[in-house]
């Protein structure tokens, strides 16, 4: 009789198992588990190898691992190539950002105001970004060429390189007025300035390289971090008298800061790791190890000279400032987040 | 302090079809609380960035003070202006962004501070000068971007709906503060807004806008009594002004919903009757507002809360307008037919 005595399920007669998507505590870690296995598979499992490999005398042909404790590390910091390659990273990498930085903000400024072509010119800056860095190099080693470079061509043709005297001088309206301001071969009376043959030219030329190469991802950057300050903000800076230089010292800047240090870094990062550049257009950090860095030497130790252990402990100097970068970045991440 | 003038003022944006601005000739007077008012798109935020010279004009000219200043940039106008979003700088402490106009202007520190100090204390901010932005209140930001604005003591103020973020409860007490502030300052001010109550509480004339024209300037009263034509006449009010077809004369009979009441209310022979066709009711509070028909055309009409009304939804009864109450206007131009006063 009494209705209330008999308690109904809710999903009496439905089948629980049915839903068992629907809850959170199995649906969450399912999806997250592809990110997990590719975390430990692809960045963990490396990390403890190569920290494995560094304290021990594992080679290309012997991978067992004999604990070795530090050998390696003091045999790579023995070594005059390493601290030439800890140099060569560490100074290519703070140059070419601090150069990429002041460009970008330059670029970025010219790019976020509005002219005929706009869209060509954006597109232009960013080709070096997209083209593969392998190829892109390539594309360095030609212009660099020590016989060919069309730089050195251009640079004979206006009077700025090779003989002043004799047969072969250069005379054409150009190089006359370069000689008349003084700078008749200015890059020296030969018929080269062989920009990768010498040391100091080539740490330049990789220089210039990595600046060429990051320049657009920063710029892009910074392009979206301008236009993301709104433009009340900028009209009001207008009508409170501030002028060009004012509203950029005092308003662009400051606000572009966060942004910027994402750019510093991801530049850090790119440049930091990098060995396709020495590899490719200085042939192996050449000339005689001049342009060499962490990565491409513990690559010619490690897998080249398959000593696996040192070049693990090379790599393993890599880690540090790495560690740093992704620290910042997610602080920065994480003040973007609650501010 | 000066007077704000616009000659033959028109913009056209890129591709834009037709003209944001068309051809406005506009005039305050000097120390003068002017308003515009418009629906959005109307061109009136567009007026007050050429004012401000934020955004060059297709035509015309801008005088401020008496002086021709189209060709000069904003920070040669001597304005102060006041956004929507109130627009502070985020990075810089309110006392530095009070003070940011006086930095732009190279005064000395002591100065900068002395008035750093009276403008906050105008506003009564002057505890908040070591906060930035984001810890402050709607409210306080408000009044940080006004001192930002008085700061510099400026020839004009130009305020783009400043009061728009704020709640409604905030909204009517920043009304009455703006609208004093200004009586104190006495700085010709030019207050662009959509909102018809701010204008009718705060403006001394108001400039009705719209589709890029003026279509009359006056003072709230003249405004709201004697609209110069439909447009003015619907867009003020809430609800709005009834416009009623005549059969006869071929016109446009326009009333307010409170002057429209029982024939036997009206009195004297001064009135003009109309059978009203009561569809339904709705008690605002303090109001009641009768919805129906005249004919085909649907009416309002508005009565206190507590007035007896021996009126029944479904029946139709006797209204009348007293004859000063109704406006005349053109059927096809939509302009006003009878006299009137305050047109622009």
């Amino acid at each position: 009789m009494s209705t209330s005595a008999q308690v109904v399920p809710v999903a009496a007669g439905v089948d629980r198992r049915r839903y068992w998507l629907d809850r959170e505590g199995v649906l969450g870690p399912l999806l997250l588990l592809p990110t997990v296995v590719y975390i430990i598979a692809l960045v963990g499992f490396p990390l403890v190898l190569a920290v494995l490999y560094s304290v021990s005398d594992a080679t290309v042909g012997d991978q067992s691992l004999d604990f070795v404790g530090l050998r390696n590390f003091r045999a790579a910091i023995g070594d005059g190539t390493f601290r030439v390659a800890l140099r060569n990273t560490v100074a290519f990498t703070l140059v070419s950002q601090l150069i990429v930085m002041l460009l970008a903000n330059l670029l970025a400024l010219v790019l976020s105001a509005d002219f005929h072509g706009k869209r060509l010119v954006r597109f232009l800056v960013m080709l070096p970004w997209t083209t593969p860095v392998a190829l892109g190099v390539l594309g360095w080693l030609w212009t660099l060429d020590n016989v060919y470079s069309p730089i050195d061509y251009a640079f004979r043709q206006m009077g700025l390189l090779g003989p002043s005297i004799g047969p072969l001088r250069v005379d054409n309206p150009v190089s006359d007025v370069v000689r008349w301001l003084g700078l008749g071969s200015v890059f020296g009376t030969g018929s080269n300035v062989l920009w990768l043959a010498q040391p100091a030219l080539a740490q330049l030329s990789v220089l210039l390289v990595h600046v060429w190469r990051t320049l657009p991802l920063a710029t892009v950057i910074l392009l979206a971090g301008l236009t993301a300050i709104p433009q009340d903000v900028k009209d009001a800076a207008n009508v409170d008298g501030a002028g060009f230089f004012r509203q950029l010292f005092y308003i662009r800047i400051p606000l572009l800061l966060p942004i910027m240090a994402v750019a510093f870094l991801y530049g850090i990062v790119f440049t930091f790791t990098d060995m396709t550049i020495p590899f490719i257009l200085t042939n192996r950090g050449g000339p005689v190890d001049s342009t060499q860095v962490l990565a491409s030497w513990a690559f010619i130790k490690g897998i080249e000279g398959g000593s696996l252990g040192e070049g693990a402990a090379v790599a393993i100097f890599l880690f540090p400032v790495m560690a740093g970068v992704a620290a910042l970045m997610l602080r920065l991440a994480r003040r973007t987040e609650t501010s | 302090m000066a007077a704000i003038e616009a000659r033959g003022i028109t913009k056209r944006f890129d591709g834009g079809g037709g003209a944001a601005v068309d051809g406005i000739d506009l005039a305050s007077t000097d120390g003068e609380f002017l308003v515009l008012l418009g629906p959005s798109g109307c061109g009136k935020t567009t007026l007050l960035r050429m004012i401000g010279g934020l955004e060059p004009p297709t035509a015309g000219d801008i005088l401020i003070g008496g002086r021709v200043v189209t060709d000069l940039p904003p920070r040669a106008r001597h304005i102060a202006m006041v956004f929507q979003s109130y627009a502070l700088y985020p990075h810089m402490t309110v006392f530095n962004n009070i003070a940011f106009p006086l930095q732009a202007a190279k005064l000395p520190k002591e100065t900068q501070k002395q008035k750093v100090g009276w403008a906050s204390g105008i506003l009564g901010i002057d505890h908040l000068l070591d906060r930035k932005p984001r810890q402050l209140s709607g409210g306080q930001r408000q009044r940080v971007a006004l001192a930002r604005a008085l700061v510099r003591e400026p020839n004009v103020f130009l305020l783009d709906e400043p009061l728009s973020n704020l709640d409604a409860q905030r909204r009517a007490s920043a009304r009455d503060e703006l609208q004093q502030f200004q009586r104190r300052v006495g700085t010709t001010t030019l207050y662009v807004t959509h909102d018809q109550v701010e204008a009718m509480g705060m403006g001394d004339r108001i400039a009705v806008m719209d589709q890029g024209r003026i279509r009359q300037v006056g003072t709230p009263l003249e405004i709201y009594d004697d609209p110069a034509d439909t447009f003015v006449a619907t867009f003020l009010g809430s609800p709005p002004m009834n416009l009623i077809p005549d059969g006869a004369s071929g016109l446009l009979f326009g009333f307010r919903p409170e002057h429209f009441v029982p024939a036997s209310d009206a009195t004297g022979d001064d009135a003009v009757r109309f059978p009203f066709h009561v569809h339904r009711t709705e008690y605002l509070g303090a109001e009641r507002l009768l919805y129906g028909a005249v004919g085909e055309t649907r009416t309002i009409a508005r009565f206190p809360a507590n007035a007896d009304l021996p009126i029944h939804v479904g029946a139709t009864s006797e209204f009348a307008v007293r004859r000063r109450d109704l406006k005349r206007f053109d059927r096809e131009t939509g302009l006003r037919r009878d006299q009137i006063r305050g047109i622009g």
